[in-house]
C-alpha cells in the first residue's frame, strides 16, 4: 500500500478516535433526578440528563448539515447565514489584500532595486511591521469613520509586510549572471523588470503573497468581532452572546477550511512560477 | 598587426582595500585581429575574468580604455556576446525561449516567426533540434552550455567571450563542444576571446596564447603565437612535431614562471605596451627560459614575424584621447 494511503488510514483513524472520545466526554449519564417531564424539558438535558453543556459531534454534524443545506439566508441583521457571512469576510479580505499587493510588490521592487531606497525606508518598515494589526483599529475607526473600510485597512496593513519584505528580498537577491545577461543584451530596465527579475523573485514574491493570506484570514476574525455588523468573526462572536457553542464549533471548523483553501490556492499559484535549477 | 580590431590600452583594475588599493591587474595592453581566436591562461585570481568583464562592458577598467571597431567601449554592448562559465541561462525559459529571448533583445520589432527561425537555426547550428522545448533544468551539462552558445551566436555578435566555457564539463562532451565552436567561429569568421585553464584547449582553439602572470599586480607575460596550421583536427593536433613545444612552453609558464615573473621582468627590459611575442618552436628552446628573448629562438626562423615583437600596441595618447572623443 503507498504511503498516501497509509497516511489516509491513519488519518481517518486519528479523526474517528477523536469524533469517538468526543462523543463519550458530552454525552449524557442517564436522568440524573427523576423529574416531571415538562420540568426536565425547561431545565434542558444538562440539569435532567447529566448531558455536558458541551455540543456533541452529531449536533456539531446535524448543524453543519443545516448551515449547508441553507447557506444564504438572511433573517435580519442578527441571523444572516454561515454562506452570507463567509462572503463578507472573503470580501473584505480580497479587498485588503489586493490593495496590499498593489501597493507591496512596486514599494519591494523599489527597496530590491535601490539600495538607497531599502536603506532609508528600512527604519519604518522595521517600527511597523510589529505592530498588531488591531492596534489601528481605533485610528482608522476615527479617519475612516467606517467600521467596514476600518476592517479592510487592517487587513491591508497587516498583510503588507510579509509581501513587502519578501518582494524586495527576491528582487535584491536575483542572480547576478542572469541580470549580466540582460545587461550583455542591453535589454533595458522596464523589459528587464518583467523579463528577468519578475520571474526570478517570482517564488520569493509568491511565497509573501502566501504568508499574507494566511495572515490576513487570521487577522479578519478578530477584526470583524470588533468592529460587529456582519462577517463570520461578528458569526462566532454573536453565537457565543447566544450561547450557542455548536454554531461556534461550525463557525470554527468554517474557518479553518476556508484558511485551507486560500492558502492552497496561494500554494498552487507558487508552484506555477516556481522553476526547477 | 594591421588589423586592430579590438584594442586594449593600458586597462588596470584596483580595488580598495584596507590601508590603500590592491591592484588585480595593470597596464595591459592587447591587441587582436578581426576573426582572431585569443585564449588567455593564467592562474585563478589573476584577473581574466576582470578582464573578460571589462572586454564585455559588464565592469569599468580603474584606469585605460578598451577599444572596439574604433569605438571606445561604455558599457555593455550586442555586438560583443559573452557565454557564461555557469552557462547564465534564464530557468524558467525554454531552450527556445532562452535563444528567442536574446534574438528579441537584438531586433526589437522582429516578426515572431522570423525571431523563432532565427533562433531555431543557431538551436540547429549548436546541434539541438527537437530539444527547443526542454528547460535548462531537464539538459546535461553539456547542452545547457550549447544553448549559451546558441543564445551568444543567435545575436551575430562581432565578439565573442567566453569565461571558461568547457570547464565545468566531462572531457568527452568538452572535446565536442570545443570541435564545435572552433567549426562555428571559423565559419562565422568569428572574433574570440577566451579564458580558459585548459593548455590543450588553448593550443586547439586559439591562434594566440596570452599568458598573465599570477595576481595581484598581474601583468601580461608574454603572447604565445600558435604554430599549428589553421586547418587542425583534433585527433592529429598533439602529433604535430611544434605541438608539445608550445604546450611545455605554456605548462612551464604556468608552473613556474607564471609566479616569478616579476624578477624576470627586472633582468629584461619588460615594456606592458609591448608584450613580448614568442613562437616557441623545438621543445628543447621551449624548456628554456630565456628562450622567448633570446634572438637564436628557431620560432623566428620559421615565422615572418620578430619573436619579440613591438606590435599590437597603441603609442599611448592616440588611445585614451580616442576614448575621451567619443565618451
Amino acid at each position: 500500500m503507498g504511503m498516501t494511503w497509509r497516511a489516509a488510514m491513519v488519518s481517518l483513524l486519528l479523526f474517528g478516535l477523536f469524533v469517538g472520545v468526543w462523543h463519550l466526554a458530552t454525552m449524557g449519564s442517564g436522568p440524573a433526578v427523576t423529574m416531571d417531564p415538562e420540568y426536565a424539558k425547561l431545565v434542558g438535558a444538562t440539569a435532567s440528563q447529566g448531558k455536558s453543556a458541551m455540543p456533541g459531534p452529531a449536533e456539531v454534524g446535524l448543524k453543519i448539515w443545516q448551515h449547508l443545506k441553507d447557506p444564504f439566508y438572511d433573517r435580519g441583521s442578527n441571523d444572516k447565514g454561515l454562506g452570507i457571512q463567509l462572503a463578507y469576510s472573503i470580501a473584505r479580505v480580497m479587498t485588503g489584500y489586493l490593495i496590499a499587493v498593489a501597493v507591496a510588490i512596486p514599494i519591494g521592487f523599489l527597496i530590491g532595486m535601490s539600495p538607497l531606497m531599502n536603506r532609508s525606508l528600512d527604519p519604518f518598515i522595521q517600527v511597523l511591521k510589529p505592530i498588531s494589526p488591531l492596534a489601528w483599529m481605533p485610528l482608522a475607526l476615527y479617519t475612516i469613520k467606517d467600521s467596514s473600510l476600518s476592517s479592510i485597512f487592517v487587513i491591508f496593513i497587516c498583510s503588507l509586510w510579509p509581501m513587502l519584505i519578501n518582494t524586495a528580498f527576491g528582487v535584491a537577491s536575483v542572480r547576478k549572471e542572469w541580470l549580466n545577461v540582460a545587461r550583455t543584451l542591453e535589454v533595458g530596465p522596464f523589459r528587464r523588470a518583467f523579463t528577468i527579475i519578475l520571474p526570478a523573485a517570482a517564488p520569493t514574491i509568491l511565497t509573501g503573497m502566501r504568508i499574507s493570506i494566511g495572515i490576513a484570514w487570521l487577522v479578519i476574525v478578530a477584526a470583524e468581532m470588533l468592529v460587529g455588523g456582519t462577517g463570520i468573526g461578528y458569526f462566532v462572536w454573536n453565537e457565543w452572546n447566544n450561547l450557542s457553542i455548536t454554531n461556534v464549533i461550525t463557525a470554527i471548523l468554517v474557518i479553518g477550511v476556508v484558511g485551507m483553501v486560500l492558502d492552497q490556492v496561494l500554494a498552487r499559484a507558487t508552484r506555477l512560477v516556481t522553476f526547477p535549477e | 598587426m594591421t588589423d586592430k580590431f579590438i584594442s586594449i590600452e593600458g586597462i588596470s583594475k584596483r580595488f580598495p582595500a584596507p590601508g590603500g588599493s590592491t591592484t588585480v591587474f595593470e597596464e595591459l595592453w592587447l591587441s587582436m585581429a578581426r576573426g582572431e581566436f585569443v585564449c588567455i591562461i593564467g592562474h585563478s585570481g589573476c584577473g581574466k575574468t576582470t578582464v573578460l568583464n571589462i572586454l564585455a562592458g559588464l565592469e569599468p577598467p580603474s584606469d585605460g580604455t578598451v577599444i572596439v571597431d574604433n569605438q571606445s567601449i561604455e558599457g555593455p554592448s550586442l555586438d560583443r556576446a559573452v557565454i557564461f562559465q555557469s552557462h547564465a541561462l534564464l530557468p524558467w525559459l525554454t531552450v527556445m525561449g532562452n535563444v528567442a529571448y536574446a534574438v528579441a533583445s537584438k531586433w526589437r520589432f522582429m516578426r515572431k516567426d522570423d525571431l523563432h527561425r532565427q533562433a531555431q537555426k543557431f538551436i540547429d547550428l549548436v546541434g539541438l533540434t527537437g530539444a527547443e522545448h526542454k528547460r535548462p533544468a531537464e539538459l546535461s551539462g553539456g547542452m545547457k552550455q550549447r544553448v549559451g552558445i546558441a543564445r551568444a551566436l543567435s545575436i551575430e555578435p562581432k565578439i565573442m567571450l567566453m569565461d571558461e566555457p568547457f570547464s565545468a564539463l566531462d572531457a568527452l562532451t568538452r572535446g565536442t563542444l570545443q570541435d564545435e565552436v572552433r567549426r562555428i567561429c571559423l565559419e562565422t569568421g568569428q572574433t574570440v576571446f577566451m579564458i580558459t585553464h585548459d593548455v590543450d584547449e588553448a593550443i586547439y582553439l586559439a591562434d594566440r596564447v596570452v599568458l598573465m602572470t599570477n595576481g595581484p599586480n598581474a601583468v601580461l607575460a608574454e603572447i604565445v603565437e600558435n604554430p599549428l596550421p589553421k586547418e587542425r583536427q583534433r585527433n592529429d593536433v598533439h602529433r604535430h612535431p611544434l605541438y608539445y613545444g608550445v604546450r611545455n612552453h605554456i605548462v612551464d609558464f604556468l608552473v613556474s614562471r607564471s609566479r616569478n615573473f616579476a624578477e624576470e621582468m627586472k633582468d629584461t627590459n619588460y615594456d606592458p605596451r609591448h608584450v613580448p611575442v614568442v613562437r616557441p618552436g623545438a621543445p628543447q628552446v621551449a624548456s628554456s627560459r630565456a628562450a622567448t628573448l633570446d634572438a637564436t629562438d628557431p620560432g623566428r626562423a620559421r615565422g615572418p614575424r620578430p619573436v619579440v615583437a613591438a606590435e599590437g600596441a597603441t603609442p599611448a595618447p592616440s588611445g585614451p584621447a580616442l576614448a575621451q572623443h567619443r565618451a
